[in-house]
């Protein structure tokens, strides 16, 4: 069966009263800070589309890349002299737990993983997003400007995960990507069937856990069927006509086999992959990306033929069965087939902060194993390529003119350990000085902290 | 046995040979000696029977079968301390009957030790030396009790007994260790200072107590000869800590120390060095608030001697990394370098044998392709008592089997 509706059908869809396709709901209310047009000269910028400009200018106005290289900027521009400094754009993070698992790490703080049964896709990661969480911050001074928060990977399907733009507001909606699509976290292997397993519950096993998923997609169909039963009885103004009742669980299911919803799916191994390409086909979905996929090298032309994305560690292993084949050429190996699209994501707190080290790690792995790969095509492990994991690669995530001007200055070659974010722009505005603590944003809970120790 | 006159090694070709040479002569590299001598450019050693035998300018090749790496100019330093690991001790942390670090009982057992559980055929220790790192500190990992147990220092050299230095004692004080006394952390003190008692005056036979009488013996003899590894970040717990030392005699180490920058004059006058991870800069409890990522530049401003740990078993090569990220933050680079080097060897009682480039000493070191702290360097050559280590490891050799594209068999048949 298919499932694909037309997405010039969307807007119609959209537009009945009740519908299984909902407008958003908890809209993003976020707004680019104020900024002033700017100028950044002899800069060394790696663009995001695998070019590197050397000596290059870049414009940013209105809140957008107006041009990259070489052009002519509006008299009495803010003017940033760059010699010796390199220009990406700004870093992207697909896999973060920030605000759901926000420091301090207290019990309290514990809200990403519904572990209360092996299928929650009705559970929103972004209504547990704590957004006075300080790890925002410092992952904006290692250059992050979006990341994409997730759900644990205790179930099979942990709930949609939400894209975030990385500014500090009242309210996660304040952060909300606009119009970024949903993610649907899910995930194979040990961590559901130990989580369940140990309850003696379904799945205890990994054949357990393919027969969950697939019951979901069962009901997932169902509910699309019955959705257009209705609708069509609504168009034909048949009396019978009674709008199913709304199910977030298979609202979210139905989204992702629409294509509407991306599927982000925690999977190491390489044979249970290949296994979830198998239902993807079956259920006639697309897994946009694995996540952490230690063993993705032994897969990375299939991912290419499948145009999925690896978002991959640099050098995590053996914390447990599943990461026992870990290596440090995963990210290059993945990269190297065409039509790639490999990732370095942290799921970490400490990680997102170094986006920039890892992949220096894995390009450093690369090129020792005899890959040959420059700065200008690592670069996109960190920001082009993941906002194609997110589906908003149309609005960020390279410099090119009309795109976001997200962008950050570093002090160097951001591929080395010593380098750090000088600037960091979202939307145009300057939201992170390194010279300028006015400039540096400080969470409520670190507020006001220690208040008797000299600093 | 091959002999050539002398075997000038292309770096990983040939290297197999290398690795059956009895000697070894490393050209023109920048020494880092991590002693008074500094850094020596251009400078050449010569490595046999184990040790350092020279060190020069245009050193002879004295004997047939060397192997001679010609280091252009490239930083050469003593292995690297991984931190304190379970390397060797766990394989797979989730598997449990491969993880060895932790005693799951709830009384307190300070005469527990790792040591036994050690296994030089792990795969971690080639995946970690290839790295650069020589040696590390065996954890042991308090679950359960204020007391860890101990732990020891080994060499990655894959050998049976290649444990050096003394056992080393590790108790943990603060938020963690406050679930296993009761709920309060001024009861770990309670029960640290009754253990200290019973172990200074054995109670009679009739009267309960905290500690088996192994457990007292072990109490006694780190009084008298051992360092105690206190894993404690707050400073108002870190003070305390240098209180306890102080009143029982412990030659007391602070380990994790998110706050000791704030109590870095302290510290430097009680002469308590310092573990600690520099990439610490979340408030992750309430015992972290005040994490900052130049705490090892304060304390060693302070006078401090300032070790890095932090970065687990399975990646403890991470550990170079955070060494630069310290330096990025105001550590002196050759402060970041003793921090895995020369710090930890002393620290801990070894520093005749790693930690420095000296003639006549255990031959411990590590030729970098580049800056040993930056992340896109890597170490290529790597020789642990005066012997060179070969530059596989089971990652290497999936590495190899996996990088060959469209093979014609299944892969199961490269075997590198």
């Amino acid at each position: 069966m298919r499932y694909k509706i037309p997405l010039i059908l969307l807007p119609m869809l959209m537009a009945l009263p009740i519908s299984s396709i909902r407008a958003e709901d908890y809209p993003s209310t976020y707004a680019p800070l104020p900024s002033v047009p700017t100028l950044i000269t002899h800069a060394t910028i790696l663009t995001g589309t695998g070019e590197r400009l050397d000596d290059a200018s870049l414009l940013i106005a209105d809140g957008k890349v107006v041009f990259v290289g070489k052009g002519k900027a509006p008299d009495g521009v803010t003017t940033i002299d760059a010699n010796g400094r390199w220009v990406t754009p700004g870093l992207i993070d697909v896999h973060s737990h920030l605000g759901v698992y926000a420091s301090p790490g207290v019990r309290a703080h514990s809200d990403g993983n519904e572990m209360t049964s092996p299928a929650t896709p009705n559970v929103w990661a972004e209504h547990s997003i704590w957004p006075q969480d300080p790890g925002f911050s410092r992952a904006l001074a290692g250059g992050i400007t979006s990341l994409q928060v997730l759900p644990g990977s205790g179930n099979l399907m942990g709930g949609r995960g939400v894209t975030l733009k990385n500014v500090y507001s009242t309210s996660y909606q304040g952060m909300k990507f606009p119009g970024a699509p949903y993610g649907l976290k899910m995930a194979c292997g040990e961590n559901p069937k130990r989580v369940y397993g140990e309850r003696k519950q379904l799945p205890s096993t990994r054949m357990g856990n393919m027969a969950v998923y697939r019951a979901q997609w069962i009901d997932a169909q169902q509910y699309i069927d019955d959705w257009a039963v209705y609708e069509k009885k609504l168009a034909d103004k048949k009396d019978d006509a009674k709008a199913p009742k709304r199910d977030l669980r298979l609202e979210t299911l139905a989204g992702v086999l629409k294509g509407e919803i991306i599927i982000h799916m925690h999977c190491y191994r390489a044979d249970e992959m290949l296994t979830i390409l198998d239902m993807a086909d079956e259920f006639d979905y697309k897994v946009g990306t694995f996540h952490h996929g230690v063993e993705a090298y032994k897969i990375a032309d299939k991912l290419a033929e499948n145009g999925v994305c690896g978002a991959l560690w640099a050098d995590w292993w053996g914390f447990k069965m599943e990461a026992y084949d870990g290596i440090q050429e995963n990210i290059a190996i993945v990269d190297r087939p065409k039509g790639s699209c490999a990732i370095v994501h942290s799921d970490d707190a400490e990680g997102i902060q170094r986006l920039n080290q890892e992949a220096a790690k894995a390009m450093g792995s690369g090129n020792r194993a005899g890959m040959n790969i420059p700065p200008e095509r690592a670069i996109g492990w960190i920001t082009s390529n993941a906002a194609k994991s997110l589906g908003i690669d149309k609005r960020t995530g390279s410099l090119e003119a009309g795109k976001m001007a997200d962008v950050v200055i570093w002090n160097g070659n951001p591929f080395s350990v010593y380098a750090k974010a000088d600037h960091v722009y979202i939307d145009g505005a300057l939201v992170y000085d390194r010279e300028n603590p006015a400039l540096q944003p400080v969470s409520d809970f670190e507020l006001g902290q220690l208040q008797g120790v000299s600093k | 046995m091959n002999h050539f006159k002398t075997l000038l090694i292309g770096f990983l070709a040939t290297f197999s040979l290398a690795v059956q040479a009895d000697a070894i002569l490393i050209r023109g590299a920048s020494v880092h000696t991590m002693t008074a001598d500094g850094t020596l450019e251009n400078t050449d050693i010569f490595i046999t029977d184990g040790k350092i035998q020279r060190i020069g300018k245009n050193l002879p090749v004295p004997q047939d079968d060397v192997a001679v790496f010609n280091a252009e100019g490239k930083p050469l330093t003593p292995g690297f301390f991984a931190g304190i690991t379970s390397i060797g001790i766990t394989e797979v942390s989730a598997v449990e009957e491969s993880s060895d670090s932790a005693l799951a009982l709830q009384e307190m057992h300070p005469e527990f030790n790792v040591v036994p559980a050690y296994n030089p055929n792990s795969s971690l220790i080639p995946v970690t030396r290839i790295e650069g790192f020589t040696f590390t500190l065996l954890d042991a990992d308090p679950q359960g009790s204020i007391f860890g147990g101990q732990g020891r220092l080994v060499q990655l050299d894959g050998g049976y007994a290649s444990f050096i230095g003394k056992p080393v004692l590790f108790i943990s004080v603060g938020r963690d260790a406050s679930s296993m006394t009761g709920g309060s952390r001024a009861a770990q003190w309670m029960l640290l200072n009754q253990a200290m008692q019973e172990a200074d005056n054995p109670p009679a036979p009739t009267e309960s107590t905290l500690l088996t009488r192994a457990g007292r013996a072990t109490l006694s003899a780190f009084v008298i000869n051992g360092k105690v590894i206190f894993n404690v970040d707050r400073a108002s717990d870190i003070l305390e800590t240098l209180r306890f030392a102080k009143k029982y005699g412990l030659d007391a180490v602070i380990s994790s120390g998110t706050e000791a920058w704030m109590v870095a004059g302290q510290l430097a006058t009680a002469n308590v060095p310092v573990l600690l991870d520099p990439l610490s800069n979340l408030p992750g409890n309430f015992d972290q608030l005040g994490a900052r990522l130049d705490n090892a530049a304060i304390l060693q401003a302070a006078g401090v001697e300032v070790i890095i740990t932090g970065a687990g078993s399975h990646n403890a090569r991470k550990q170079r990394q955070m060494a630069g990220n310290a330096v990025s933050y105001g550590l002196p680079h050759e402060a970041g370098i003793a921090a895995l080097t020369s710090n930890p060897a002393r620290v801990f009682g070894v520093a005749d044998q790693q930690g420095s480039i000296q003639a006549d000493k255990p031959a411990n070191v590590v030729l970098w392709s580049g800056d040993p702290l930056d992340v896109t360097s890597a170490a290529e050559v790597v020789v642990i008592n005066g012997k060179l280590i070969p530059m596989e490891s089971r990652q290497t050799k999936l590495r190899d089997r996996y990088l060959p594209e469209n093979p014609a068999m299944p892969r199961a048949y490269i075997k590198p």
